[in-house]
């Protein structure tokens, strides 16, 4: 190997992990701009705030990250999420003493049966992804409206209890976060501990050789669509729990801002590649951006315009450097 | 004006590890039909698509009318009179007769750039009619039968003017009378002063049609000789060339008991009455063209897809395996063919693809023994004496030797007692075949029975205690050790009976 050749691996290579940094470091900047824009930025009270509102787009992540992972994409996720929100609003504001921790496992159930569903539809069915989430989307969503009778659930028929979900304190911090940050560190075990979550990443970088290496890829299918459609129920009950309100229309088009966040974190929409780190850092970055855009008063119309941009910067930085680090390893192939 | 159409010149072409022409020299006259032969990875299919515009040489030049040009794409290619016609043809199936023949070069008016659609489905009869074909230019690609597909690429040809047409094994997937009618239209079109370069891997192809013949193997230009003036001996010869040198460690095989039965396996349309059986420390060698079925008879053992005739017994049991998962349960590891694409994950690292197939091994309670884990895969991978720095290299940072290591280290894992390699030493240098040709002898040394894949004829002969030659899906041949020459092989994978 030559000695030019060496030193353009040791620049991809550092690209590579540096990509993530970079992130950071863009979330650094952007903090500063913001804060010296307006000082109540970066106040415990503001901070907390955002925290709270990502905690729920981060637990999503998760699971739609795996989902990717595996080439695949779920649209499903905000209807998954509203009709669990809207099921699990519904019973309690009948029945006002059942425990908040119940109403939390009812929203996770439902998730989970409509995520098997979806897992069956892709594994078993041979349906494209995209296809099958786009039908269950409406599917669900539709489901929301018959099951509310197209009313509203709002703050005065839920238990306080319930409603307490969001607002309480674990140890300091608002429950939403502590929800999330247990969600990633059991994420981080799974993925990087177990035989299923090494299997995960197998099916999406090389489904033909993971068939080959005796990898049963319908049962890894139905387990992310299973995961992702547990957390978004989770989500949903957490969500109404929040804004104290449960609507036929709750988090439409959120599907988007999760994939986003997945994709600005560095998940790879070809499968195959994705890290915890990425995905944390990659919603922290559109929750400062939700955030600090209103704050120093960018004009709404702007808004998406800017968030928009901003992942496709990203994108394309991902697609760029990906190219480099393949040339480089073929550079490196002894000939 | 030069004698010749086309000429190339030492043509060197290279890969990324590997030499796909080295020095080849060609010259076609006009109105002559030029057979090019060879082995499999001879080097033909680089040859045609330095040819066609395709790939770039890297050394040497090409000649058209005593011209000296340079191909920048196929189109221009194309453009300079250059068709090819290919084996699996490319064509559009959803698409018009007409459609597939004008691709890329559709008839517009003037100006408006409206396609001429009256004009050009006329043009599309009388090119069709000039070949003695009768079906409409307006049915669609995808109905037509495989021959008729070839007679439209055929016309495509012509539509272009083209004055040198290369037709890669048209005959392949033809019956005996398709051929004869493709015969007749290859004459009619020299007879018309094209120049056509036919490569087949029939002799009755190149007897009947060619009065040149040039020979490639190994990469290099072999030679070029008048049909009638070479002996069918001669030619295989030339094909194969090589003595069998001392490449191949010589062991005592202790043939040990039976693992492996296959009695009368049938896939309709890829294989049928296949039979045969394998023993511990027995090492048997599989051989034929490409297409002949051999890969697709083991990936249905192996269950990635499925026979439905006959039976499969491993260690006297009868069994029907449905998934890859159950056949390794069972004690059957498979190489696959594609190492890239099938039997790694380029972008982990050596020591995870290694254990893949293998996590139940190395978890318990579905967590994963990491300290375990990364023990196998470093002592398989230094077992396998895979050259890198560590078990966290990249797969995709490894030669082709090493990768297959990788690959075989990966089979390993698993507790098996048949190996089956498909062409494991493809695409790879001389001194990593060698590395792989002691791996497998001391694989079959150990007990496992081996299956040995591979269209190198020396190694099959050098390598194996039996060897199975097949043919269009069935077996023609089993010959001893003893009794296997290379002529004897090649003549029960390429004469028709």
């Amino acid at each position: 190997m030559t000695e030019k050749a060496m030193s353009k691996v040791s620049i991809g290579a550092s690209i590579a992990k540096f990509r993530e940094l970079g992130l950071l470091v863009f979330i650094v900047l952007l903090s500063i701009v913001v804060q010296l824009r307006n000082p109540s930025f970066l106040t415990i009270e503001n901070i907390n705030d955002m925290m709270t509102n990502t905690a729920i787009l981060s637990i999503l992540s998760v699971g739609m990250m795996l989902v990717i992972v595996t080439r695949g994409i779920d649209l499903s996720i905000g209807a998954t999420l509203a009709l669990s929100g809207m099921i699990a609003a519904l019973t309690v504001s009948d029945y006002p003493d059942l425990h908040p921790i119940l109403a939390i496992l009812l929203g996770t159930l439902i998730g989970l049966i409509c995520g098997t569903i979806l897992g069956f539809l892709i594994s078993k069915g041979g349906i494209l992804p995209i296809i099958a989430t786009l039908g269950l989307m409406n599917v669900f969503r539709g489901l929301t409206y018959m099951a509310s009778g197209g009313k509203w659930v709002s703050a005065y028929q839920m238990p306080t209890s319930f409603k307490s979900i969001a607002t309480s304190k674990i140890l300091g911090l608002n429950t939403l976060i502590v929800i999330a940050i247990l969600i990633y560190i059991i994420a981080y075990y799974f993925i990087n501990h177990t035989r299923t979550g090494r299997q995960i990443y197998a099916v999406g970088s090389n489904p033909e050789s993971a068939k080959i290496s005796g990898i049963n890829i319908d049962r890894i299918l139905l387990l992310v669509y299973a995961i992702m459609g547990s957390l978004s129920g989770l989500a949903g009950v957490l969500w109404v729990s929040k804004f104290a309100s449960a609507q036929g229309d709750t988090a439409m088009g959120y599907e988007f801002s999760v994939i986003a966040a997945c994709v600005l974190g560095g998940v790879s929409i070809a499968g195959g590649s994705g890290k915890i780190s990425g995905i944390i850092l990659g919603s922290i970055l559109l929750g400062i951006l939700n955030n600090a855009l209103p704050l120093i008063n960018v004009s709404p119309f702007w808004q998406m315009g800017i968030q928009g941009s901003i992942i496709l910067i990203a994108v394309m930085i991902n697609a760029l450097v990906k190219r480099g680090v393949d040339r480089n390893h073929l550079m490196r192939r002894k000939i | 004006m030069s004698d010749y159409v086309l000429e190339l010149k030492a043509i060197t072409k290279t890969f990324p590890g590997v030499k796909a022409l080295e020095q080849v020299s060609f010259q076609l006259k006009q109105g002559e039909i030029h057979a090019l032969m060879g082995e499999n990875g001879a080097g033909k299919s680089t040859f045609i698509k330095i040819i066609t515009g395709v790939h770039r040489p890297d050394e040497g030049e090409i000649l058209l009318d005593g011209n000296k040009i340079e191909f920048k794409s196929p189109n221009d290619a194309q453009k300079h009179g250059i068709a090819a016609i290919y084996q699996h043809v490319t064509c559009y199936p959803d698409l018009s007769v007409t459609e597939n023949i004008f691709m890329g070069h559709e008839k517009v008016q003037k100006g408006t750039k409206r396609i001429l659609w009256n004009d050009m489905n006329l043009e599309a009869r009388r090119l069709l009619d000039e070949l003695g074909a009768n079906f409409d230019p307006r049915t669609q690609m995808g109905g037509l039968s495989v021959a008729q597909q070839q007679i439209v690429e055929i016309a495509k040809a012509l539509s272009t003017d083209a004055k040198i047409i290369i037709m890669d094994e048209p005959t392949a997937a033809l019956t005996k009378k398709e051929s004869e009618e493709l015969y007749v239209i290859a004459e009619q079109l020299r007879d018309k002063g094209t120049a056509i370069i036919f490569i087949s891997h029939r002799f009755e192809d190149m007897y009947r049609l060619a009065s040149k013949v040039t020979v490639l193997r190994d990469a290099q230009y072999i030679g070029t000789w008048n049909v009638n003036e070479i002996s069918n001996e001669d030619l295989v010869i030339a094909m194969v060339g090589r003595e069998i040198t001392q490449m191949f460690p010589k062991r005592k095989a202790k043939i040990g008991d039976e693992v492996l039965r296959v009695e009368g396996l049938g896939k309709t349309g890829f294989f049928a009455d296949v039979s045969f059986n394998l023993h511990r420390g027995e090492i048997i060698g599989l051989t034929g063209l490409v297409g002949a079925g051999r890969t697709e008879v083991f990936q249905s053992i192996f269950g990635i897809t499925s026979y439905d005739k006959g039976k499969v017994y491993v260690k006297g049991n009868e069994v029907r395996i449905t998934d890859p998962l159950q056949a390794m349960n069972m004690g059957i590891g498979y190489l696959p063919e594609d190492r890239q694409k099938q039997g790694l994950v380029l972008q982990w690292g050596i020591g995870r693809n290694i254990t893949l197939s293998a996590l139940e091994r190395f978890s318990s309670k579905g967590w994963l023994k990491d300290e375990l884990e990364s023990e196998v895969a470093k002592s398989l991978s230094e077992r396998m004496n895979v050259k890198a720095n560590s078990i966290f290299d990249l797969a995709s940072s490894l030669s082709g030797g090493n990768q297959q290591k990788v690959v075989v280290a990966k089979l390993l894992t698993a507790d098996l007692d048949i190996i089956i390699l498909d062409e494991p030493t493809k695409g790879v240098d001389v001194g990593a075949k060698f590395a792989m040709y002691e791996i497998i002898n001391e694989l079959a040394d150990q007990g496992y029975g081996v299956i040995l894949i591979s269209s190198e004829m020396p190694e099959v002969i050098g390598m194996s205690d039996k060897i199975i030659v097949m043919r269009e899906g069935r077996i023609t041949a089993i010959l001893e050790q003893a009794e296997a020459t290379q002529e004897a092989i090649l003549e029960a994978a390429m004469m028709s009976k």
